[in-house]
């Protein structure tokens, strides 16, 4: 049990990382290279300004159309990605984890805090699942990779919660956590969740689209 | 529902979907996946979240209850989706759906952009759809022929080079009636304007023709219009996928205005043409910026007020609404503009809800109109929403500046009996404007 612990925070975890890393990067990359040899006269009207324009507008709940008439999923969206990024820095077990690697260390979440954020991500990610099965558009076009997305995402809170709480053997949830963990950093450059990667650019090329060329904004 | 459950006859999407076989449309569609697509499509079909966020934006998804077929993602689902889904490999009989889907159930009028978290451009996804059946030869009738009449004249509507200029001089002689001295000056070298209307104007709307002869008359305006090929800044190649025609539609707009050397060229209310002009036919001839400066009329006449070029008679009393047509406030931001000529001409503006560059499409749009008869009542149900945001205004008279936008909500008004009249800002400056006493 220790030898596989030992071997889930240490090579697996160094591979993880760098697949996530490397696979990221290669496939910005490649992106970039497509668009240049494919959409040239696309690219020329991107504009830094109206870029940041759209992507700052749209980190604000309810600071755009999309937001303002789709209340519920705007609330479950911005709650599951600001848990998701707080948790993975300010939890007080991430945070050992820094530092025995690299001797990082900074002030963390109490515990009951980071409890509580991760009971929120779960809720919402509750709510993720009961959309796709509820609501008629989106399940029209539901499929199995959505399906996957979401267990990949929403399976380190849910880890992370029992392992906390101690449930049922504390280590091998928390092997589970560490595990689900890096299936979701491996999974980021080559499934859906590469939104995290390509959302900003696409929201970059509309948001310059539609402020530079249409002089219009995009929300 | 799936489009097979709501398909429409149309002769020619018949009659080419019967020639194909699995083999030719794999090959045509991956040639054009392969070959002309990029970046934007990879990213948006990878990272599409299928969230359905987009699904209110749309005017047939509303208008039909919410029936996720017609919303944008349900929309790209049936028609992209499925092809990267089976590689290309669809029957001819999908191809027919998808065809419908592309040609008559999406006005590429990206309101749904103002809906999406991720930025996809549905607009963007629908036309390669529309340029894959284009090469698969497969388009509705009705907007197949004014792609035939764009490449057999240089317009859309079939007018002959002297059906042109004799349409320009019968109308300058009834305008001379009225305006003594007024011309409709043809070919001058050199001038400040070259203006430029829609096939349709002379064909069947040649009133508008008259009207602007008789606003640009007014403001001592020093124009002129070309009496060869090129006048016509229409477009529906844009619209069917033809992209090769639509360059040389815009390249022989452009190079019309050149060899008259003219400053700029001002276009008449459409706004499918601006879009052409302004945003797609450029890019696809590779011309960053235009060779040639290009305004849209509402632009124009918001700079004729501006200078005080334009003495009102009498300002329009009955209370009106604007509409706000896609192509030039999405497309361009004119709805500030737009705004300020209404309110300089009219007494009484009642704005619809929502407006301005969240305004709804009026149905029409994207080429819709175009596909004719058959799929009339697919406009008309698939915008029961415009027919209640027009309704609760309460007003009578609506303005809106671009022909699709005319036709597509005279019917819209006609079909829900709302008793509503159009009007395009020339009628309204035309109407208000002062006039030499009749002799
Ligand atoms: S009609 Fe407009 S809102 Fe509907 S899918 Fe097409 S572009 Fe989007
Ligand atoms: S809103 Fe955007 S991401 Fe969501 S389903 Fe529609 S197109 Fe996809």
């Amino acid at each position: 049990m220790n030898a596989l612990y030992n071997f889930a925070t240490g090579p697996l975890a160094w591979a993880a990382f760098a697949i996530f890393i490397g696979g990221s990067i290669y496939r910005i990359w490649s992106m970039i290279q497509l668009a240049k040899q494919k959409e040239a006269a696309f690219i020329s009207y991107m504009s830094w300004p109206y870029a940041l324009r759209s992507i700052f507008r749209w980190f604000i709940p309810f600071g755009t159309l999309g937001w303002k008439e789709n209340p519920g999923i705007t609330v479950a969206t911005f709650l599951f990605h600001i848990c998701l990024l707080v948790l993975v820095i300010f939890t007080p077990g991430h945070e050992v984890m820094w530092d025995y690697a690299f001797g990082i260390s900074y002030p963390t979440l109490p515990e009951v805090v980071a409890d509580g954020l991760t009971l929120v991500a779960i809720g919402a990610a509750c709510f993720f699942v009961h959309r796709r099965l509820t609501n008629a558009q989106v399940r029209y076009v539901t499929t199995k990779a959505d399906w996957i997305a979401l267990g990949i995402a929403a399976a380190p809170f849910l880890t992370g919660f029992l392992a906390s709480q101690q449930f049922g053997d504390g280590q091998i949830m928390t092997l589970l956590h560490v595990l689900s963990g890096e299936a979701m950093l491996v999974a980021i450059p080559f499934t859906r969740l590469s939104h995290a990667l390509f959302q900003p650019f696409a929201r970059a090329y509309i948001g310059s689209e539609f402020g530079a060329v249409r002089h219009v904004q995009d929300w | 529902m799936s489009i097979l459950d709501r398909k429409i006859d149309d002769p020619e999407l018949k009659r080419a979907t019967e020639t194909l076989t699995p083999d030719r449309i794999e090959q045509v569609i991956n040639s054009v996946l392969q070959g002309e697509t990029g970046a934007r499509l990879k990213a948006y079909s990878e990272i599409c979240m299928r969230c359905g966020m987009c699904a209110p934006a749309c005017h047939y998804c509303v208008s039909h209850d919410m029936d996720p077929s017609y919303s944008p993602v349900g929309k790209v689902e049936q028609t992209m989706g499925l092809m990267l889904r089976k590689n290309g490999r669809l029957s001819p009989a999908e191809v027919y759906g998808m065809a419908q889907i592309a040609y008559t159930e999406c006005n590429l009028c990206r309101r749904c952009v103002h809906y999406c978290p991720i930025g996809v451009d549905t607009g963007y996804i629908i036309s390669t759809v529309r340029r894959i059946c284009h090469k698969l030869g497969v388009t509705p009738l009705y907007i197949q022929d004014t792609a035939h009449s764009h490449s057999a004249t240089m317009n859309q509507m079939w007018v002959k080079e002297d059906e042109w200029t004799d349409s320009l001089q019968w109308q300058e002689d009834e305008a001379r009636d009225e305006f003594p001295g007024l011309r409709i000056p043809l070919d001058v070298e050199g001038a400040d304007i070259f203006y430029s209307v829609i096939a349709p104007e002379p064909k069947f709307r040649t009133q508008l023709i008259y009207q602007a002869a008789a606003i640009l008359h007014h403001v001592g305006a020093d124009w002129t219009m070309p009496s060869t090929p090129g006048w016509d800044n229409s477009d529906m190649c844009m619209f069917t996928g033809d992209f090769e025609m639509m360059g040389r539609l815009k390249r022989s707009h452009f190079e019309a205005a050149q060899k008259l050397k003219v400053k700029r060229i001002v276009m008449g209310e459409c706004g499918h043409a601006f879009r052409s002009v302004y945003d797609v036919g450029n890019r696809w001839l590779g011309w960053k910026n235009h060779p040639v400066p290009i305004v849209h009329s509402v632009e124009f006449f918001w700079e004729l007020f501006h200078e005080g070029k334009i003495r009102l008679a009498k300002k329009f009393e009955e209370p009106v609404t604007i509409h706000d047509p896609c192509n030039i406030i999405r497309g361009r931001g004119l709805m500030d503009k737009l705004r300020e000529v209404t309110h300089a001409l009219c007494t009484n503006v009642i704005e619809m809800s929502p407006t301005r560059e969240h305004n709804f499409c009026c149905a029409a749009g994207g080429g819709v109109i175009n596909c004719g008869p058959p799929f009339k009542g697919v406009r008309l149900e698939g915008n029961r929403i415009k027919a209640d945001q027009l309704r609760n205004t309460g007003v009578k008279v609506v303005v809106a500046p671009c022909h699709n936008c005319h036709g597509g909500l005279e019917d819209i008004i006609h079909h829900y009996q709302l008793g509503i009249h159009t009007k395009f800002l020339g009628d309204l400056i035309y109407e208000c404007m002062e006039k030499p006493e009749p002799e």
